[in-house]
């Protein structure tokens, strides 16, 4: 094994700071380096593989602050025998880490536009990253919106901080259910319904989607007909990542790897694979 | 006098709409507004108006024995709402509750069916903008019934 395989294949230990339930399935790990390594420098939108020891290892999303690199913090869902496990751990605990791994989302890029993020169901957690940064830098930005759809009340991801992003002047927010529950009194409906009530210049708009594929795949086609050019709407795709770098083939679609390419992409780059079948 | 017209005219379902086409809508039109709680229109009721929704925000709910008042839907500024007013038998099939105060243009549906039993160019362009509508919705439906943010079992 050559030593850049053997540098990024290795992971680093970590230990267990916070373990927090978001919602019924949703939890977040606050993690710090049992090995000294410290901070842990990232981009918005990138991932690490957590290993839970003896169970197996996934491809997370970091859902903290890049610009406060001492918190490793992942959110995610316990669907899976990993995830179900990780969702065990309390303070303390080890797990290991490799990573960050791929390409984040285009904050830099976005600079001195308009933006609209557009989250659903637990893909708010990796965009929280790059509103956390565009929070941190609110003058180098236009109008900033986010948009979130998800299933129920119950399930609403980070809603104090929803909340208290919503209380901002300089931030729209929005947020939807796909279905109510008594008690709520918010809207109801698709995330796309709420494209239109966005208050930004459409022609210097950049989007930033992170969700499942069909709400993906909807929400640009919404943006596009209401005139975001599709090289500046971005989505977060999601496959079965592995190695991380490029090499196994596990999230290869076509000939694009998804661990190092991605996982954001441009829009008019991977718009064929969303809509293909069997990749 | 001021009229309805300029409101129309600026309200997202009915912009590019022909001048003339807008004069015959604002001899159906009335400016009506209803407080949070107040039903827009009840389930069963005949569908005497549609709305063109200038604030606020009006939930259509369906009303389930032993599960109340479900909320399916909500609508709000720049939306319309009601196409039952279209179809026969022109009843409303479900209800609509404002849950903010709301300011809307009410549209009197005899009144524009005759209109657009006279002027057919009035009733295409109004069926092909609530066509429209109508494929959104049927769309968001689809989508609500994917539970794209349910578990994958």
């Amino acid at each position: 094994m050559n030593h850049f395989v053997q540098n990024f294949m290795m992971p680093d230990l970590y230990q267990v700071r916070q373990m927090r339930r978001e919602t019924d399935d949703t939890f977040t790990l606050q993690l710090v380096s049992a090995g000294g390594r410290q901070p842990f420098e990232f981009a918005a939108g990138q991932f690490n593989m957590l290993y839970v020891h003896g169970i197996g290892e996934v491809p997370i999303s970091i859902s903290g602050d890049p610009g406060r690199p001492e918190a490793l913090v992942h959110t995610t869902r316990a669907v899976g025998a990993v995830t179900r496990a990780m969702r065990t751990l309390k303070a303390g605990d080890l797990l290991g880490v490799r990573g960050p791994f791929g390409v984040g989302w285009p904050v830099q890029q976005a600079v001195g536009r308009d933006v609209m993020v557009v989250a659903g169901g637990i893909g708010l957690a990796p965009l929280r990253p790059a509103i956390y940064q565009m929070l941190a830098n609110r003058d180098r930005y236009g109008k900033l919106v986010i948009l979130y759809g998800t299933r129920t009340p119950a399930d609403i991801l980070f809603r104090k901080e929803i909340e208290s992003w919503r209380a901002r002047l300089d931030v729209e927010v929005y947020v939807t259910v796909d279905r109510a529950t008594e008690g709520w009194h918010g809207n109801v409906g698709v995330v796309t319904k709420l494209i239109p009530k966005a208050p930004i210049d459409r022609a210097r708009t950049v989007a930033m989607i992170c969700g499942p594929e069909v709400m993906m795949r909807f929400t640009a086609l919404e943006l596009e007909k209401r005139g975001v050019d599709g090289d500046h709407i971005y989505v977060s795709m999601e496959r079965n990542m592995k190695c991380g770098i490029g090499l196994c083939g596990h999230c290869q679609c076509g000939a694009t790897f998804i661990c190092q390419d991605g996982p954001v992409f441009r829009y008019d780059a991977i718009q064929g694979l969303l809509s293909q079948r069997e990749i | 006098m001021h009229t309805l017209e300029p409101i129309l005219a600026e309200h997202p379902f009915l912009r590019g709409l022909k001048q003339e086409h807008l004069e015959l809508l604002v001899g159906c039109a009335s400016n009506v507004r209803f407080e949070a709680g107040a039903f827009v229109f009840r389930q069963g009721q005949e569908a005497d108006h549609f709305y063109i929704l200038r604030d606020g925000k009006v939930a259509v709910e369906l009303f389930a024995p032993q599960r109340g008042a479900v909320t399916i839907d909500t609508y709000g500024e720049g939306d319309v709402l009601g196409w039952s007013w279209l179809i026969p038998p022109y009843h409303w099939r479900f209800d609509a509750r404002a849950t903010e105060p709301t300011r809307a243009i009410a549209l009197d549906a005899r009144c524009m069916r005759t209109k657009c039993e006279n002027d057919h160019d009035l009733g295409y362009e109004l069926m092909k903008r609530f066509a429209r509508i109508i494929e959104q919705r049927l769309d968001a439906t689809r989508w609500q019934l994917l539970d794209v943010y349910g578990v994958r079992s």
